[in-house]
């Protein structure tokens, strides 16, 4: 078990600076979550960490030991792909197998520590199989496997639920999360999703174009957003945005405000009026999208009990001061 | 487009490209130099020095009657050789293709001829066609013709062009044929629900569609032509009679071997590699293919 | 892919005009290697009055002892012999060094990598036909003529094998390599256990494309093998024949024809899928 840091991490490709300079401490045993859209270098920051892609400058500490400089297998870590990256003329066994024959363990030892690992996952009948003989889902549990036998330090996941149906992930990541716990491997996990993120992570790092807006515990980063961009990527449907002059005194200078659709009531009276694009009955909610008057989109999110206005409708929309976050011109939090 | 992923190490690359760079440079760099070096110069009468004459040689070799009429040879041989054998192999493979069953029986009868030689597919046609012993002779004799390809030009080309042309038909038969089944199904019943007969399907559909397979044909069955008929040539008629079948890489090696005239079949030499440069350019500008063999 | 169905309409007699003229085609092919293979088991009686027969002789056992045996210069065995090691040693030679010479490139940066990358490439058009007589200057001054190195290493330095691995390792997801790479395994271990593989298929196709070339092979082997008993047997067919007014022995040749044709016809024909898929992708 181990401990990663993170210091004033950086990462260029040629000019261009795609990580600038990321701090960060996870403890022994956490499941840190690095979550942001495509493009925001979260993938690069987990190959930094890997030893696939090099450090432009800053450090890299397993443990302790600055390992900047090391190759991959020198690292004590093992990593889980998006395509799983199974060798593929290899039985499950052999694939599973491969990494503790480059480092020469006994082969009473490989073969007790496959089948450790293949009963935990359920691969014990798919043993000889080739990969394109298996599912989606057993893919997947494959490369998990592959991970677990090497009884590594670290656990680096790439986005490894994003080939799954919407179903299978669901499991899946509810599976990664119990052997995650089962097994009390510090894990750093890489997703674009932010349901993903919220339900596995311990802490999450929201990235956003090669810096991290933000680091802390899921249901902190959702009730208080450190940047405007945080508090619109994490929550769905995403927080409504009014820009502050709209609705009168908002402190000026160009500012916007942040209220989460739950926050947000229709009433006869109240702060903003807007007209009622369409309705989303979900069954247990109701997400109802307006127009505002500057042509912004609100939604407000309401329960199934509560009356559905009619499209076209002019609407009050009304909330409490006190869940509103307010960003200044920069996006960040005032 | 590359790699993401390398692997550090600079000896171990180089370690790993050294054979391919050492045969390459011995056996292909260094002889293409030399053909280029040695087409600039003459050597004396006794073989002792070599004696500098610019483009002499190419002066020389465009101004030379018998080399003019090669050229002509080639482009008349090779012509024909790629008509006949991509005319032969179109119709099969249209054949083939409107089967429903059994054109795997018939590809497999097919391509026999790719894995017979060309000096092999020389021999064969050579036999048929002998003027002593000839099947064919005989029973053109029996028509009242009188086959005699040692003497007649027009009977040697001919032949020499059937029997290369035969050896070819495999190869195009099955580019045809892989060509022919890319064609999406729907497109050709929708032109028969419009009304066209076979032919105008063919002419309208088929072959327009077909065009990239029968470009990147053209070219391969040309440079085929010029440089792997060499077989044939050399074992049904020697580039005779009185030169007609001598095609330019005939010529390269009955003056560089035959002649010794080093000179000028390194310019000869030269000048084909020209040729199959801007064939090859001509090739990968327009299709983006590669060829070989 | 859906069943392909072949004619459209499918009317009467359509089918049978198709297979009419696919075999007249098949014998247009394969008429020449019939009678060749008649001459090969009659007398030269026979064939020296002609017509000769349609129909095979009672010599078959007589000739191809006499040409694998004795032949007219060499025996013709030896020639066979020569003819497969010049053709394994081309097909082998050459996957093996563009193996390593693609993984190279594809895998490594290295310095000279884009210089060596085009140096290969120009290789790709220049047939050995056009550098002959500075080829076979080389040869010769190594002292390899007659010898099977001379045979083969020129035709070994072309680069299309390369490409061809190239471009397959170039499909090679790259995760693979990552993977392997935090499995601990270092850069040949890689080539070897995952690489090497998963090229099982390409490396048989291209097997079958250089073999047949390299038994194909006629000018070559004719200028450099002047001793007969290096000869190759495509090429020794030709000196099989008597120079002057003499006649030929039609059977004895003819048998070696037949001999000449038959190891790359097992090849291509039982080897078909590979075959074709190796024509079709080498070219493209």
């Amino acid at each position: 078990m181990a401990t990663v840091t993170l210091k004033n991490l950086k990462k260029s490709f040629g000019p261009t600076d795609v990580i600038h300079g990321i701090d960060m401490d996870i403890a022994d045993g956490e499941f840190v979550v690095i979550v942001g859209p495509s493009g925001c270098g979260k993938s690069t920051l987990l190959r930094m960490v890997a030893g696939l892609e090099t450090v432009t400058s800053g450090e890299v500490q397993i443990d302790g030991r600055v390992v900047n400089n090391e190759e991959p297998m020198d690292r004590d870590i093992a990593m889980v792909f998006q395509n799983y990256a199974l060798y593929p003329h290899m039985s499950v066994f052999d694939n599973m197998a491969y990494g503790l024959k480059i480092a020469k363990v006994p082969k009473p030892e490989i073969a007790d520590r496959v089948a450790t690992a293949a009963k935990l996952l359920q691969l014990e009948p798919y043993l000889q199989r080739k990969p394109r003989e298996l599912s989606g889902g057993q893919r997947q549990r494959v490369a998990m496997g592959r991970a677990i036998v090497r009884k590594p330090a670290v656990f680096l996941f790439d986005e490894p639920l994003s080939n799954l149906d919407a179903k299978l992930r669901v499991q899946m990541r509810l599976e990664i999360k119990q052997l995650q716990r089962e097994l009390g491997v510090t894990s750093l996990y890489v997703t674009h999703d932010q349901v993903e993120a919220m339900t596995l992570a311990d802490r999450m790092i929201v990235m956003n174009a090669g810096v991290a807006d933000q680091i802390g515990a899921p249901l902190d980063v959702y009730a208080n957003p450190a940047t405007e961009f945080v508090a619109g990527f994490i929550g769905s449907p995403p927080t409504n945005f009014i820009d502050a002059a709209l609705i009168g005194g908002g402190g000026g200078g160009g500012g916007r405000i942040g209220i989460r659709p739950e926050h947000v009531r229709l009433t006869d009276q109240g702060q903003l009026e807007a007209v009622v694009g369409y309705a989303e009955a979900l069954g247990a909610e109701t997400l109802i999208h307006l127009r505002a008057k500057d042509g912004g989109q609100i939604t407000v999110r309401q329960d199934a009990g509560q009356p559905i206005p009619h499209e076209g409708q002019t609407c009050a929309l009304d909330w409490d001061t006190a869940q509103v976050m307010r960003f200044d011109a920069n996006g960040m939090r005032q | 487009m590359e790699k993401r992923v390398t692997f550090k190490g600079i000896w171990l690359p180089l370690l790993l490209v050294l054979p391919q760079i050492l045969i390459t440079a011995v056996f292909f760099f260094y002889p293409a130099g030399q053909a280029i070096y040695q087409s600039l110069f003459i050597p004396d009468p006794f073989g002792l020095s070599m004696q500098w004459v610019g483009l002499g040689n190419f002066e020389y070799l465009l101004s030379d009657r018998y080399y003019r009429a090669s050229f002509l040879t080639t482009a008349i041989f090779s012509i024909l050789v790629t008509v006949v054998s991509m005319g032969v192999a179109l119709y099969l493979a249209v054949l083939a293709d409107r089967l429903i069953k059994g054109s795997g029986t018939y590809r497999t009868l097919l391509i026999w001829p790719y894995a017979v030689a060309p000096a092999v597919a020389g021999v064969l046609w050579l036999f048929m066609f002998n003027t002593r012993v000839g099947v064919v002779t005989w029973y053109l004799g029996l028509l009242g013709y009188d086959w005699n390809h040692v003497l007649n030009e027009g009977e040697a080309m001919g032949l020499v062009v059937v029997a290369s042309a035969w050896g070819r038909i495999s190869y195009n038969f099955l580019f045809f044929l892989a060509g022919l089944q890319a064609i999406p199904k729907s497109v050709i019943e929708a032109a028969a629900i419009d009304g066209a007969r076979f032919w105008t399907r063919f002419r309208t559909i088929v072959w327009p569609l077909l065009s990239p397979t029968t470009f990147f044909l053209l070219v391969v069955n040309i440079i085929y032509a010029f440089f792997e008929t060499f077989g044939v040539i050399h074992t049904i008629t020697s580039g005779g009679p009185q030169q007609a079948t001598t095609i330019l890489v005939y010529k390269v090696y009955s003056d560089g071997f035959v002649g010794q005239d080093l000179g000028s079949s390194a310019a000869q030499s030269v000048i084909l590699l020209a040729i199959v440069s801007v064939l090859t350019v001509v090739q990968f500008k327009y299709i983006e293919r590669r060829v070989h063999y | 892919m859906s069943e392909r169905n072949g004619m459209v309409e499918k009317r009467g007699g359509g089918l049978w005009l198709t297979h009419l003229g696919l075999i007249i085609g098949v014998a247009f092919i394969f008429f020449p290697i019939w009678l060749a293979f008649v001459a090969s088991t009659v007398d030269q009686q026979e064939i020296v009055r002609p017509p000769m027969p349609l129909l095979p002789g009672d010599q078959l056992i007589e000739n191809y002892t006499k040409a694998l045996t004795s032949g007219v210069n060499a025996p013709v065995a030896a020639m066979l012999l020569n003819s497969l090691i010049m053709a394994m040693g081309i097909a082998i030679g050459k996957i093996a060094i563009s193996l390593l010479s693609a993984f190279a490139i594809v895998y490594f940066r290295f310095p000279g990598r884009k210089l060596f990358f085009w140096l290969i490439f120009l290789t790709l058009m220049l047939p050995v036909e056009v550098r002959i007589v500075p080829t076979f200057e080389v040869i010769a001054n190594f002292g390899m003529l007659n010898s099977y190195s001379g045979l083969i290493l020129p035709l070994i330095a072309s680069a299309t094998a390369t490409f061809l691995f190239r471009q397959f390792f170039m499909t090679v997801p790259d995760e693979l390599a990552e993977a392997a790479r935090v499995d601990g395994a270092k850069p040949m271990r890689f080539f070897i256990d995952i690489l090497l593989p998963m090229s099982r298929t390409n490396i048989a196709a291209l097997f079958v494309i250089l073999f047949i070339y390299g038994w194909n092979q006629y000018l070559w082997p004719l200028l450099i093998t002047t001793d007969p008993s290096m000869n190759t047997i495509v090429m020794g067919i030709k000196q099989m024949f008597p120079s002057g007014d003499d006649i030929a022995d039609w059977p004895v040749i003819m048998a070696t024809s037949i001999l000449a044709m038959v190891p790359p016809v097992i090849v291509v024909v039982g080897m078909q899928k590979l075959f074709i898929r190796g024509l079709v992708e080498s070219e493209k």
